[in-house]
């Protein structure tokens, strides 16, 4: 593994008496993807622009490089950032904004001139020197706001929710876009998102935060398949959350049927939440299913079916490419490794809120 | 004529009636003689030494007050900006109030307050201290200038720093730019169109105006709005007061072409 670049230790910030970060400890790894993903008002943009210098913590400390950089201005770091709304500056063109910070360094002539070519060929923009900002689209702002910043050689590249003001379809290009960036520049990626599938798609670490408080750390796989707890695996993707009762080691009760599971170590008789993805529901007839239900809803969408199946008093929500009209009877079964068990919340700030998607 | 246009109508009277004829007549005495013949003496008269000192004058009065509205205003602006919504409409309030008041009244407010023996200097007198003899000045004028056309500087320059986003000064810090550098290479030149508006409304009435001259100046100051005046009230030469307007129309209309060059979304404009 590389050697930690980043380290945030014990940050907290609240604005106004409001507490937006709660004693937050993470840490970052040289030419790490990493994302802060959450939904708004979770603390993620607070926890970039605390990195990018333009918010001081309450307490706690931001060590870059085995440095304390808590209190250095932004002008004085060695990472940059490129905003939600591209923030270019409108009244110069491409060249004099991607050049802007070099000529701040005072970088010679040729200097320059080389590297806003390399720049705009890296953002596959040639020849867009003269243009000015605001006769490009949104997805070319946005690429020359990352010129911008990697003109700098930054060890780190903050990105503030980049594609959100970007429509889908260029949103997914620029997703593969900063992927093939990021290998080729070989630096840092600090991203925040509200954008789940950004954040399975691109990232080599995930923070799901909610309430000021980190989650759930971990590999897109780990976080779409083991959620630690309802928030995740609510924030993340579709899923049937489910009151259950542990019985045993490896058997969990559901709706009042028992199913076999991998899980361990929750202890006998001991309430818990599960977690099964809608695409690991198997319907089948109603005599081989561990649960009988009735199909509610159908909607088809492209890839699969998407139904509704109400089962010992549930809705369950079930991905198939098999298609069961409404008012089919069915069987539900799931099989034991997709059950994910999850301890229910200690706290309510782990408790799961409702998101707006 | 569609019924949206139809409401256009009574300003459209208005406007011919009281915009339209009269500088048509502007025009006509300005160009024509006493005798009603065709003539350029009414413009040309400009060139005269008694005119073009009392235009000179004017340009240079009215260019310092707009110099100094300006070196007041954008420091002010500024501050309003960076203030929150509260502490911010309270100043605001405190800094329109005055513009309610009658501009004439407030300039004979301070007539009676610069005078010799006005307020002022009763004050100063009653605590020894040197007397002020600005009435009756140039420095009186532009003290009056700069009082009475500072907001129209404030407003368009406080405009467009508000349109500014905050993102922007911070993506100059983090490219590295310090307050000095993130100052000159990005709030001024982002603000240039408040700014030549906050010029262009504080330059042109002061060149125009000939109650400020007239009451803080005494008769001894001529400008050329006060030029103008005299031919109307006591001279009775509509022709050569005509002249003389559309000559001081040039200027204006000289400045309005600068000013729509450099602002060309309208943004820094507050009407």
């Amino acid at each position: 593994m590389n050697k930690k670049l980043i380290d945030l230790q014990n940050i907290s910030k609240s604005f106004d008496g409001q507490m937006i970060l709660d004693d937050l400890n993470l840490y970052i790894r040289e030419n790490e993807f990493l994302t802060l993903l959450g939904p708004s008002g979770c603390g993620k943009t607070t926890t970039l622009r605390i990195l990018g210098g333009f918010e001081t913590p309450d307490s706690g400390k931001v060590i870059f490089d085995d440095t304390d950089i808590t209190k250095l201005p932004p002008n004085k770091r060695q990472l940059n950032t490129v905003f939600q709304k591209y923030a270019l500056f409108t009244h110069m063109t491409i060249a004099e904004n991607i050049a802007f910070g070099l000529k701040i360094k005072n970088k010679t002539k040729s200097y320059i001139d080389d590297k806003i070519k390399y720049a705009l060929k890296l953002v596959n923009l040639d020849g867009y020197e003269n243009r000015m900002p605001d006769s490009l689209s949104g997805g070319q702002q946005q690429r020359i706001a990352i010129a911008r910043a990697i003109v700098n050689e930054p060890k780190v590249l903050l990105l503030d929710e980049p594609l959100g003001a970007l429509d889908l379809k260029l949103r997914q290009d620029m997703q593969y876009e900063l992927i093939r960036l990021k290998n080729e520049l070989g630096i840092t990626f600090i991203y925040v998102t509200h954008d789940q599938e950004e954040a399975l798609t691109m990232s080599d670490t995930i923070v799901v935060m909610n309430q000021g408080y980190i989650q759930q750390i971990g590999t897109p796989e780990s976080i779409y398949n083991e959620p630690e707890n309802a928030f995740v695996a609510d924030f993340i993707g579709d899923s049937n959350i489910i009151s259950a009762t542990m019985i045993e080691d490896k058997l969990v009760e559901i709706l009042g049927t028992k199913f076999p599971c991998v899980d361990t170590g929750f202890g006998c008789n001991k309430p818990v939440d599960v977690v099964i993805r809608p695409e690991d529901v198997i319907l089948s007839s109603p005599a081989t299913g561990r649960i009988k239900g009735v199909v509610t809803h159908l909607i088809f969408k492209g890839v699969h079916y998407e139904m509704e199946v109400t089962a010992n008093g549930y809705e369950w929500l079930v991905h198939s490419t098999g298609m069961f009209p409404v008012g089919t009877e069915v069987g539900i079964d799931v099989d034991p490794f997709n059950i994910q068990i999850m301890n229910k919340p200690a706290s309510e700030d782990e408790e799961a809120v409702k998101i707006d998607e | 004529m569609n019924k949206k246009k139809m409401l256009g109508t009574p300003y459209f009277i208005w406007s011919v009636m009281f915009i339209l004829v009269p500088l048509g007549m502007v025009f006509y005495y300005g160009l024509t003689d006493k005798s009603g013949a065709f003539t350029f003496e009414n413009i040309s008269a400009i060139t005269s030494p008694e005119h073009s000192k009392a235009l000179f004058l004017a340009l240079l009065l009215s260019l310092i007050a707009t110099v100094i509205c300006l070196l007041l205003a954008y420091p002010l602006a500024m501050i309003l900006c960076s203030m929150n919504i509260n502490q911010h409409s309270f100043i605001v309030l405190i800094f329109i109030l005055p513009m309610w008041m009658n501009f004439l009244l407030r300039t004979l407010a301070w007539q009676t307050l610069l005078e010799k023996t006005g307020v002022i200097n009763n004050i100063l007198t009653f605590l020894h201290l040197p007397t002020l003899n600005i009435i009756n000045t140039p420095y009186a004028i532009i003290f009056g200038m700069v009082y009475n056309f500072l907001p129209f500087m404030v407003l368009p320059i406080y405009n467009s720093l508000t349109k500014i986003d905050g993102n922007v000064i911070n993506a100059a810090q983090d490219l590295g730019a310090n307050g000095l550098q993130v100052f000159t290479k990005i709030t001024l030149p982002l603000t240039v169109p408040g700014i030549i508006s906050g010029i262009t409304m504080v330059f042109i009435p002061a060149l125009t105006t000939f109650v400020i001259s007239k009451l803080l100046g005494g008769s001894k100051i001529l400008l050329i709005g006060n030029v103008v005046e005299e031919e109307f009230t006591q001279a009775s030469n509509w022709h050569l007061g005509s002249g003389l307007s559309i000559v001081l129309m040039i200027f204006i209309i000289i400045n309005m072409v600068i000013s729509t060059i450099f602002d060309k979304d309208g943004e820094g404009s507050v009407l």
